[in-house]
């Protein structure tokens, strides 16, 4: 179990892995996100009050269920590569930063489109959009972080330390603002009412599988920075050199296999 | 050496240092003057606005001044070679870096309190919350040291951390900026405080834990 889990933690292993991997995220995600959208803006009835414009949800609340994700899925993998030294979690962790502070954001843009019609200003200190906005900024500290510093594994440790600090916070700083002023309208989702939620059982289940879609699509775009990220940190190894002279990476695969893989005990 | 030795060995020395170079101890005090000054000039003279505004500008104020203070904890020791020796020192480095973040604070956050009900003073604060004022100031100083260690000390090896590091540390203080400046709102309408004096008290308690622990991690890390 420990010799798989190191193989595939090696940098060449993850890279050909994840390659073979995205196509199906990225389809799966994009399947269901045709679904989800077609139920969401087609088949889901409208709002007694709010009319077609509940419909953003689809988007805005993934969106933000995902920026929270995306924080506490950064600060673990920096802890595991901050603790285990393993390159690989260093390079998710960097790569997940930019991906998350972008559903942060997308998050902020949709609740800010949607506050226009139903609260009539693009936008108020209300609690949840503040943290969400706190998290955006939080993410960018880490982001800024990582760039300012060149050397990439102490960049990858020192943002670790900052995420870890800021999954600390991130409860206070929630609860604060939250004392501070609520306006927002409450979860519509929670696991402690799940018996039953305040939204219909229709517009439920596309909302349901947007998050799923969005789940993939996160992750599929982190496979994809992680390669990319992978490729620049490594790019000094004989792994990177080969793929890049043109050798496939199956066959490269084969001729390395006794040079490269972990001693197993 | 026992640890506690250490410990009072370091902030001797480092008042020390402090007050060899006296006048750089002003820097953050005339800042924190001058920033509240602008506020009345900026938006309005009016009694009735300024006193309204006045906890909260005089929190942030003493919050920037705080944080632009803290670029020098670690500096010279980092350049002259000092701070490696005391990661390689026997004692335990989250101890000696609260010896150095308690000194700093004696020397800039402490001062803060003192010039605070004179700016309460400027923006026509009433005079029942200037002693919540002084009580915030210096249960919440402190913890804006903490914090601010660990961005500092993230941000020591770099050539210019001054503005990373407020973005870095910025967001972690909204908590204490939150509770400090409503329980002087509160305080100024004349109710009691006690509740945010003890979220304060807890944001100081776990800071104070804390904090020394992930300094002690970052300045691992910028001296690798």
């Amino acid at each position: 179990m420990w010799a798989f889990a190191n193989k595939l933690a090696s940098p060449r292993n993850f890279y050909r892995l994840a390659g073979k991997l995205t196509p199906w995220l990225g389809g799966a995600s994009l399947i269901l996100l045709a679904v989800g959208l077609y139920g969401g803006l087609v088949l889901a009835p409208q709002d007694y009050q709010q009319g077609d414009s509940f419909r953003i949800i689809y988007i805005h609340v993934p969106s933000a269920w995902l920026s929270m994700f995306g924080y506490a899925f950064m600060a673990v993998s920096g802890a595991i590569g901050l603790i285990w030294r393993i390159k690989l979690a260093e390079a998710i962790a960097a790569s997940v930063a930019p991906i998350g502070a972008s559903f942060a954001f997308l998050a902020l843009v949709t609740g800010s489109l949607w506050g226009k019609p139903m609260w009539g200003t693009w936008w108020v200190w209300d609690a949840r959009l503040t943290s969400t906005l706190i998290l955006f900024f939080l993410y960018l500290g880490v982001i800024a972080l990582n760039a300012a510093i060149e050397d990439k594994r102490n960049a990858a440790r020192a943002s670790a330390v900052l995420a870890i600090v800021g999954v600390v916070n991130i409860p206070i700083i929630v609860y604060s603002v939250e004392w501070w002023n609520t306006l927002h309208q409450k979860a519509t989702i929670s696991i402690m009412k799940m018996q039953a939620p305040s939204i219909h059982i229709d517009m439920l289940i596309p909302l349901l599988i947007m998050a799923l879609a969005f789940q993939l699509f996160f992750f599929t775009v982190v496979l994809m920075r992680t390669r990319g990220e992978l490729l620049d940190r490594e790019r000094n190894s004989r792994w990177v050199q080969e793929l890049v002279d043109g050798k496939t990476p199956a066959t490269t695969a084969k001729a390395n296999e006794f040079s490269v893989s972990p001693p197993t005990s | 050496m026992s640890n506690w030795a250490a410990f009072q060995a370091l902030l001797k020395r480092d008042l020390l240092l402090y007050y060899r170079h006296r006048a750089e101890l002003l820097n953050p005090l005339l800042f924190f003057i001058i920033v509240v000054t602008l506020f009345p000039l900026g938006i309005s003279p009016e009694v009735r606005i300024l006193e309204i505004i006045a906890p909260g500008v005089i929190w942030v104020a003493a919050l920037l001044a705080a944080m632009l203070s803290l670029d020098n904890l670690f500096r010279s020791d980092f350049e002259d070679g000092s701070l490696e020796q005391m990661a390689l020192s026997p004692h335990a480095l989250p101890l000696l870096v609260l010896a150095k973040v308690f000194a700093h604070w004696l020397v800039t956050g402490l001062p803060l309190l003192l010039l605070a009900p004179l700016l309460g003073v400027f923006l026509f604060l009433p005079q029942e919350a200037t002693p919540a004022l002084l009580l915030t100031l210096l249960l919440g100083t402190p913890v804006l040291s903490l914090i601010g260690a660990i961005g500092v000390a993230l941000t020591v090896g770099l050539r210019r951390g001054g503005m990373l590091l407020s973005l870095l540390v910025l967001p972690l203080y909204i908590p204490v900026l939150i509770f400090a400046a409503n329980a002087v709102n509160v305080a100024a309408a004349g109710f009691p405080i006690t509740g945010q004096l003890y979220l304060l008290g807890a944001l100081l308690s776990l800071s104070l834990t804390l904090a020394p622990f992930a300094t002690a991690a970052a300045l691992r890390i910028s001296l690798s």
